[in-house]
Order: C-alpha cells, then sequence, then structure tokens
C-alpha cells in the first residue's frame, strides 16, 4: 500500500498521525465552534481570535513551567502555585515602592514600581525567592520518590494557605494595596492599571501612545488590527432593507495580536528548547527517561530532579506575572488554589504524558486549550441565551471545561505504567 | 502381587516458549517416601518442570506443555497453583511466602483456617464464620512438633530469625493432611550450617513418613547425604538419572556441565602466545549489597589485556561484582585501578577510571527504551566525556555546550555499520529492536567511552546465535586489536569457555577458584557446587 508514496507525502502522513486524534478532534471542534460563531451569532470573530491568543501568550509561561519536571521524571508539577506566590509575592513589593513610605521605611521609587522598571523588577525579586521555593519543593518531592504529584498538590494548597494569613500581615503602606478595612495587609485584588498593566501584550506600542522611534516601527510591521472595541457590527439581517446594509466582515475587526507576550512566551520556549538540547538538559532527560541508566553513566539523578524543580517554580513566578499584565490585576489570597490544573490540562492536552513533554507540546496544548475556553465560552452562552433553559444551560461553558480539565488529567493519570519499563 | 503406583511421575514432558524448546521429553519418578534430587545448572529446565507441576498460568499462556502428569498413577492436569495444592503437592519456597505480621499459626493455617459458625453473621454464610483458634493453634502445635520445631505457635513471624521461617513454610505443608508430595526449592540457600544440618534431618523424617520429596538444589554433598535417587537436567534434557549410590559429586558435576562437542557454538579459540602479566585492577575484600546477588569479600586480580570471565550459578554473586566495581549498587572493600585507589560507590568516578559497563539488565539498565538508537549511544558520550557538544567544552560554562546532533547521528551510523545493527534507521527507538540488537546497542554506548576496561554482564543472554556469535567475536576483537581489557560475567559457562584466558567461578559471594578455559567439566562443576577442587 505505501510503497508507491511520494516522501513528501509520507511526510505529511506522519505529521498528520504524529499530531495526535485528540488534538484533531480539538481542532474540528474549534472550527465548528468558530463557524457556529460565524452564522449564527453577533460574536465579533476578529476579537474572538484575538482573545485567543491573548489567552494563549498570558498563560503560556504557567504551561511551559510544566515541561522540565515531566523531563526530569518528577511528573506533572501541581506543586505550581508555589512558584505562583513568589511571582504574586515579586509583584506587590515592587507595587509598595510607589508609596510615599514603601514598608515605612524605604524612599519612595516610581522606577521600581512602574512601567518596564517596575515589571523587571518584580522579576528581580520573585525569581530568587522562587528558586528557593524550588529548592525545598524538589527536596521535597525526593523524599517522596512516587508521590511527587500528590504531595505537589498539597504543597501548592498549603502555600497558598500559608500565604493568606501572610498577604493580611503584611505592612504595605500603599493606598492601592492595603486593606481599606483595618489599614494593614494586602487586598484581595489588586489593580495594575497605572503600572503595568498589558505591558506586554500591547507592546509594540504606535507613536501615538508615546513609543519611540523605532517601537513604533516595530507596531506598525506587527499591527494587524486595533485594540479598540469594535462595535459587534450590525445585527443579522431580518428584513429586506436591513440586508441591503448588513456588512457582515464589520464581525472581524477587532483582530488584535499581543505581539509583546507572544514574543516573551515564544522566546522563553526557544530558550528552554534549546536549554534541552545542553549537556544539562541531556542529562535531565536521561534521568527522567530512566533513571537507572542515567545513574549508571555518573548522572546524578535526584540533583537533575531538584534543578527541575527550582527551574519550574522559578517559571511559574514568571508566568503569573505574565498572566497578571494581561489580566490587568493581581489576585492574591486563595484565587491561585486551582491555577495549576488548567495549566496541566493544557500541557496535557498538547500531547504530553506524565513521562514524556517537549516544548511542542507546550505550545500546541496552551494554545489549543486557551482557545478553546475563550471561544466555547461566549458562543454558547449566546446561542442558549434566547432558550427556555438559558438559566440551567447558562453554566454550560464552565461544565464543558471543568469535564475537559479534569477530563484530560484523569485520562493522564490513569495511563501511568507503574515501575519502570 | 502388584507395587503401589509411584507418588509421582512426570513422563515425556516437553515444553517450548515461542518456539524455544526449554523440556524436550523429560521422565521423572518418584516413589512414595523417597527424597528425589533433581540437579542442573541454571537454564536447565528445573524451574519450567516445576512450574508444569504445579499448573502455574504461565504454562497455558504460553501453549501449555505435552506429556504427562500422573499423581500415585492417575493423570492429572492442574490449571492453577491451588489445584495443585489440594492434589497433594507442596512447595517449600525458596522466598518466604510468610505474613511477618501474622503468627506462626496464622501463617500455617492461612486459608485453610478451621472456622466455626457465628449467631450474628449466620446469613451471610461461610465468608463470615469466625476462626477456631484453638483447633488452629492445635493443629500448627501438631505441625510443630512433627518436624520437632519447639516454638509457641502465638509468636509473630517478624519477630523469628531468618533461618526459622524456612521451617515454619515447612510446618505449613505438613500442616496439610493430604500432601503426598513436597518439593523443596534450594531449601538450605539461605539456612546456616546448623540449621542447614536439622533441616537434612526433618526431610528424611517426613520422608520416612510417607512423603515424596523432591529436593532441588545446587550443594552436591547434600544431595549425597539425604538423597535417595538423582535426575540431572543439562538443556531441557534428562542426561542422568539413578540412585545415589551409582554416582558421585564428581560424576554428578562433570554431567551438569558437561557438553557434547557438536553443541558447542562457538569454538575455542587458540590460546595466545604472550601471557598478559601487569595488574590492571585489583579487588580486595568486595562486598556488594546486590539484591540476590551479594558479593561478600571478594579478592580478584585482573591483568592488562586479557579476557576474564566471572561464571558461577545464578544468585551466587557473579552479577554483583560488576555491578559493585560500577558503583551500581552499595559497595564496601578496596578497588586499584592501575594502582589507583578508586573511589566506590560513585558511578561517574568509576567511568572516569576508564571503565564501562554492559548491564546485565539491558532494557533497565542498559538502555533508554523511548529513545533512539543515536541518543542511547550519545548521552553516555556526551555526560561522561563531552563528547558531541559544540561551545564551550571546559570551565563552568562546559555544561552549556550544545548538543550536536549530526555528530551523533554519523557516529550512529558508523556504528551501525560495525555492529551490523539491523535497523530502520539510527532514529528508530531501541525499544522497537530485537534484543541482540539491542545488545549491540548497549555494546556500542559502552565502547563509545573509549574504556580500558570493558566489563559485560550477560552479554548473550536473550539472544539468537548469529548476534552471540557477532557479539562474543567482538568482544574478542576489540581485547585482541585494541588491548581493551574485558571481564566478562556469565552463565553460560561454554561461552566463557570459548573466550576468555582465565575464568573465575563465584560462589556464595566470593571466588570459588579460578580455571584455565580447558580445565574439566568436573571442575567446573564441583567449584560451582562450593567443592573445593
Amino acid at each position: 500500500m505505501s510503497e508507491s508514496k511520494s516522501p513528501i507525502v509520507e511526510k505529511i502522513r506522519e505529521g498528520v498521525i504524529g499530531f495526535g486524534m485528540a488534538r484533531w478532534i480539538i481542532v474540528a471542534f474549534l472550527f465548528i465552534i468558530w463557524i457556529v460563531a460565524a452564522l449564527w451569532t453577533d460574536e465579533n470573530l476578529g476579537k474572538m481570535f484575538g482573545d485567543c491568543l491573548v489567552r494563549t501568550g498570558m498563560n503560556g509561561v504557567l504551561v511551559l513551567a510544566l515541561l522540565l519536571p515531566v523531563r526530569a521524571g518528577n511528573g506533572l508539577n501541581f506543586g505550581l502555585p508555589l512558584g505562583i506566590v513568589c511571582g504574586l509575592i515579586g509583584g506587590i513589593i515592587g507595587m509598595e515602592f510607589a508609596a510615599e513610605e514603601p514598608f515605612g521605611i524605604f524612599a519612595t521609587s516610581e522606577f521600581l514600581s512602574r512601567g518596564w522598571s517596575g515589571f523587571i523588577f518584580a522579576h528581580v525579586v520573585a525569581l530568587p525567592l522562587a528558586a528557593l521555593c524550588g529548592l525545598a519543593l524538589g527536596w521535597l518531592v525526593e523524599r517522596v520518590r512516587g508521590q511527587e504529584m500528590m504531595v505537589g498538590i498539597y504543597v501548592g494548597f498549603g502555600a497558598i494557605a500559608g500565604m493568606c494569613v501572610i498577604w493580611l500581615v503584611i505592612p504595605v503602606k500603599s493606598q492601592e494595596l492595603v486593606l481599606p478595612i483595618g489599614g494593614h495587609g494586602v487586598r484581595q485584588t489588586v489593580l495594575i492599571d497605572d503600572y503595568y498593566t498589558r505591558i506586554l501584550d500591547h507592546w509594540p506600542r504606535s507613536a501615538e501612545e508615546g513609543a519611540s522611534a523605532p517601537e513604533a516601527l516595530l507596531h506598525r510591521v506587527f499591527d494587524f488590527g486595533t485594540m479598540e472595541p469594535v462595535e459587534a457590527g450590525n445585527a443579522k439581517p431580518r428584513t429586506r432593507a436591513e440586508a441591503r446594509s448588513w456588512v457582515p466582515h464589520r464581525k472581524y475587526t477587532g483582530f488584535f495580536v499581543p505581539v509583546g507576550v507572544l514574543l516573551y512566551w515564544l522566546g522563553m520556549c526557544g530558550l528552554l528548547a534549546l536549554f534541552l538540547r545542553t549537556r544539562i538538559g541531556v542529562a535531565m532527560t536521561a534521568a527522567g527517561s530512566n533513571p537507572d541508566f542515567a545513574r549508571s553513566i555518573g548522572i546524578h539523578v535526584p540533583r537533575m530532579r531538584i534543578a527541575s524543580m527550582v527551574a519550574s517554580t522559578m517559571l511559574g513566578a514568571v508566568g503569573i506575572l505574565v498572566y497578571s499584565q494581561s489580566y490587568g490585576f493581581y489576585q492574591l489570597y486563595k484565587a491561585p488554589l486551582w491555577m495549576a490544573f488548567p495549566t496541566v490540562a493544557a500541557l496535557l492536552l498538547g500531547g504530553a504524558s506524565l513521562k514524556k513533554a517537549s516544548v511542542f507540546h507546550v505550545i500546541i496544548g496552551t494554545l489549543l486549550f486557551q482557545s478553546l475556553l475563550t471561544t466555547s465560552l461566549p458562543v454558547v452562552n449566546t446561542l442558549v441565551k434566547d432558550s427556555a433553559y438559558a438559566s440551567s444551560l447558562s453554566n454550560l461553558p464552565e461544565i464543558a471545561r471543568l469535564i475537559i480539565q479534569n477530563g484530560v488529567i484523569l485520562y493522564a493519570l490513569s495511563r501511568v505504567t507503574g515501575g519502570r519499563k | 502381587m502388584t507395587s503401589p503406583p509411584p507418588a509421582l511421575e512426570l513422563d515425556g514432558i516437553r515444553k517450548e516458549y515461542y518456539g524455544n524448546v526449554v523440556l524436550q521429553g523429560v521422565d521423572l519418578t518418584l516413589a512414595k517416601g523417597e527424597i528425589h534430587a533433581l540437579l542442573g545448572e541454571n537454564g536447565a529446565g528445573k524451574s519450567t518442570l516445576m512450574n508444569i507441576l504445579f499448573g502455574m498460568p504461565v504454562i497455558a499462556e504460553t501453549g501449555g506443555f505435552d506429556g504427562e502428569v500422573r499423581l500415585a498413577g492417575a493423570p492429572v492436569a492442574f490449571g492453577s497453583p491451588e489445584e495443585a495444592m489440594a492434589g497433594g503437592i507442596g512447595m517449600v519456597h525458596q522466598e518466604f511466602m510468610l505474613i511477618p505480621g501474622f503468627t506462626v499459626a496464622e501463617n500455617i493455617k492461612l486459608n485453610r483456617e478451621p472456622l466455626r459458625p457465628t449467631k450474628v453473621f449466620k446469613p451471610f454464610g461461610n465468608a463470615l464464620r469466625r476462626l477456631d483458634e484453638g483447633v488452629m493453634h492445635a493443629d500448627a502445635r501438631a505441625s510443630l512438633d512433627r518436624i520437632h520445631l519447639d516454638l509457641s505457635s502465638h509468636v509473630l513471624i517478624s519477630a523469628l530469625p531468618v533461618g526459622h521461617m524456612q521451617f515454619i513454610e515447612i510446618a505449613r505443608e505438613v500442616d496439610k493432611s493430604a500432601i503426598k508430595v513436597l518439593v523443596f526449592d534450594e531449601p538450605t540457600a539461605v539456612l546456616t550450617e546448623g540449621e542447614a544440618e536439622t533441616l537434612l534431618g526433618i526431610m528424611r523424617e517426613l520422608a520416612e513418613q510417607g512423603i515424596a520429596i523432591l529436593f532441588i538444589t545446587h550443594r552436591l554433598e547434600e544431595v549425597m547425604r539425604v538423597a535417595d535417587s538423582v535426575t540431572i537436567l543439562r538443556d531441557g534434557q534428562r542426561v542422568w538419572s539413578g540412585p545415589k549410590q551409582e554416582t558421585s559429586v564428581e560424576h554428578i558435576a562433570e554431567t551438569m556441565v558437561g557438553r557434547d562437542l557438536e553443541s558447542d557454538e562457538v569454538p575455542v579459540l587458540a590460546a595466545r602466545d604472550e601471557k598478559p602479566q601487569t595488574t590492571i585492577l585489583e579487588v580486595r575484600d568486595l562486598a556488594v549489597a546486590m539484591p540476590g546477588e551479594s558479593v561478600r569479600g571478594l579478592d580478584l586480580d585482573i591483568r592488562r589485556g586479557e579476557i576474564f570471565g566471572l561464571g558461577g550459578l545464578a544468585g551466587q554473586g557473579k552479577i554483583g561484582v560488576a555491578n559493585g566495581l560500577m558503583g551500581l549498587y552499595p559497595t564496601t572493600g578496596s578497588v586499584k585501578v592501575n594502582g589507583a585507589e578508586l573511589r566506590l560507590n560513585q558511578p561517574r568516578e568509576s567511568l572516569n577510571a576508564g571503565m564501562s559497563f554492559v548491564s546485565e539488565d539491558r532494557r533497565g539498565v542498559g538502555l533508554i527504551l523511548d529513545e533512539s538508537i543515536e541518543m542511547n549511544i550519545a548521552i553516555p558520550a556526551v555526560e561522561v566525556k563531552s563528547k558531541f557538544l559544540r561551545g564551550p567544552r571546559s570551565g563552568w560554562l562546559k555544561s552549556f555546550g550544545w548538543f550536536d546532533g549530526t555528530a551523533a547521528r554519523r557516529h550512529a551510523e558508523s556504528m551501525i555499520e560495525r555492529l551490523d545493527i539491523r535497523t530502520m534507521g539510527p532514529s528508530q527507538a531501541v525499544g522497537r529492536l530485537s534484543g541482540g540488537n539491542q545488545q549491540k546497542v548497549c555494546l556500542a554506548r559502552a565502547m563509545v567511552l573509549d574504556p580500558d576496561i570493558l566489563l559485560v554482564s550477560e552479554p548473550t543472554r536473550g539472544i539468537d546465535v548469529g548476534a552471540k556469535k557477532l557479539v562474543l567475536d567482538l568482544l574478542v576483537e576489540l581485547n585482541r586489536e585494541h588491548g581493551l581489557t574485558v571481564i566478562m560475567t556469565s552463565s553460560e559457562l561454554m561461552e566463557l569457555r570459548s573466550v576468555c584466558d582465565r575464568i573465575a567461578i563465584v560462589t556464595e559471594g566470593k571466588v570459588a577458584g579460578i580455571l584455565p578455559p580447558d580445565a574439566p567439566d568436573v571442575k567446573f562443576g564441583l567449584l560451582m557446587s562450593g567443592e573445593a577442587v
């Protein structure tokens, strides 16, 4: 059967099979949703696609954070909230410097709190902290070999609970941070509007937005659409007169590419892909693929595993900073509690397993999972709006999200084969 | 007057695993009250024969067997070990099948407990009837007395010394009232001399009570003391059977090991003229805690440029030697490579000292099954020798050199050609290769480190004849042409004798003796059985 096929056809065939059935189904499902949205709803498709990209870039780094522990044999890092908390601490400490008396002692520094320098300073504070926490997490999961994921979940939950107490007692002075009642402790939701909201998403900015000449030039290169909310086009025509003035393409004008955040994420993906080809990266992969093999060639397997957890926690910290700049808020207290789960689901959806994962899985998984969430939610909502079951069906997308998210995780866990081989 | 039928008859038992014949028509007759020793090297077919006798599922799953098993004259076909036990066959296991948290009586009566009805759970039938503790302990007491074990039946197993556990196993089998045939599988392996003595006494007594005993062991001296008759298996064939009086330790040893000349797969190589003399590896008092293959105080001197063989029966520690030298299992003692003391328990140190290892656990330690051939060969080179890297090679940045896929592929391609690895290409996952080709990849991965000393464990296990010859030829070639010192561990004595300059037989964790490859069979057999030559 296959002898007559040309190598190109063969390559394509391999690629199609390699992409995996699950992913083709999701791609098909996405197309169905988009077609439905185009034909039967008033959704602005351009904005919808733009949102998919924004959500992808926003969550991408968090998904990337899961890659190394899988490669090193630690499974899925459900302890990701630990890194997230470190990122949040970095962000809050940075913002506090805008206050008159940061923490009651230092001098005010707009430089450390706002704009690019503020965003970078948040990284500077968060990363060493995350490295330390990652070291502790790595040490802990090394102690509970075989139970990494379960212990990770508890560490994540525990870190969140512990931080709830700490957020309450942190002596912040900034009016934007402090709890209005009581006068100490940090708020539940911290608005970062005046600090670095969407600083990555909106890069490169246009000249009108105050960009430098090179940035403005880049902006023109990457100008795929506007960020201005476009009115949702005209409604579907009901009469002949309406049909004459109907401009269907208005539905597509809100398209926007968050160039900065995508570059930031993809750049990090590239770096990690490169890292996996270094001597350490190869050693880490070997340690994960077959610890006995790795040990027999002198690789210190526990050290590799701990290093993967350190890297993962640090990327988790960066991940939440990227997420928050896009989101516009820092959400503290219990908000990060469940963040590891959609992240894990995205990676698995991309085709990773508990033992194998690649940068490709991260990229595809994030794109598909976030697109699915971003588009199915409004579309299904619009579709069921007028139905008699509207109130009961309005939760459908959320229910679907939970089923997909937890179903994917469950599926991956059920496929673990104990022991080696 | 017709004599009663023998307790157990095995008639023309033939078994093959996937076309590989492991038993070719074995007969065995066990009379009532007889102790019959079943002897043979590893792989001679003893275990398979026992699996057939006990109706182990693995036999049926692999296509059943030919021949007939008769118990007291009546043909039987056991479908499971439970049926075999109900039929009156018992087994004293080499590894103890006891529950440490249960008492002696509970272990003896496990799953055969005397029950008495309770009022509360009466409607639920048998499963919820109460254990009759009184009867249990009385029965256990009787069984313990029967083997003269002065021990309370209330003691927890976990509180007993190892030696006693073996006796509890026996008590459990003896307690089964219908027991007719009892199999002892290397019962003395873990016992001290005194305990072994007692055990042999018990065996004699049980035999006198009319139980037929099948005694599997490798200690020939024990055979001579207690057995009535002897059957020797070799390569799935019964090569000798008869009463003990007609044989001797020497005869058994020779029969177990000896091969017909025409069955030799590899011809013995011509001896070399120059005798290498300098010592490359000096091992003193080596102890390796490798489960099931522990080494206990082994001394060795390996000469530069020789092929040194390590032989012996399974479980005696020969496998542990190479694993200990490579730092893979907790090791103590002193090892000098080229006169320099080697830091033990550090795989990297051993590798840096110029040793390279082809593991007996090909699929576990030897290879990353999901990875490609090229990566399996390249990863060790990248890690140990910083080969196949671009960018910084020294200093602290050397860990961040980039992997050079092209160079690794070129190397893999050259190895595929040189070792004749049958594959679709260097990017094929090694898990998809046949055993022989996997072994060639293992060799390639050991050779890529440019070692001075190559440790090869069980290089031909589970691979076909053609690959076997290629692997052995390669070892000889590496040795003769590149001056590589080879330490080869193998269960196949013939294989060692065909390529090695000297062969050490490891017994009970120590070197029992070192022989030239052309020493007579009987000497090898005696060393394996722990007898002095």
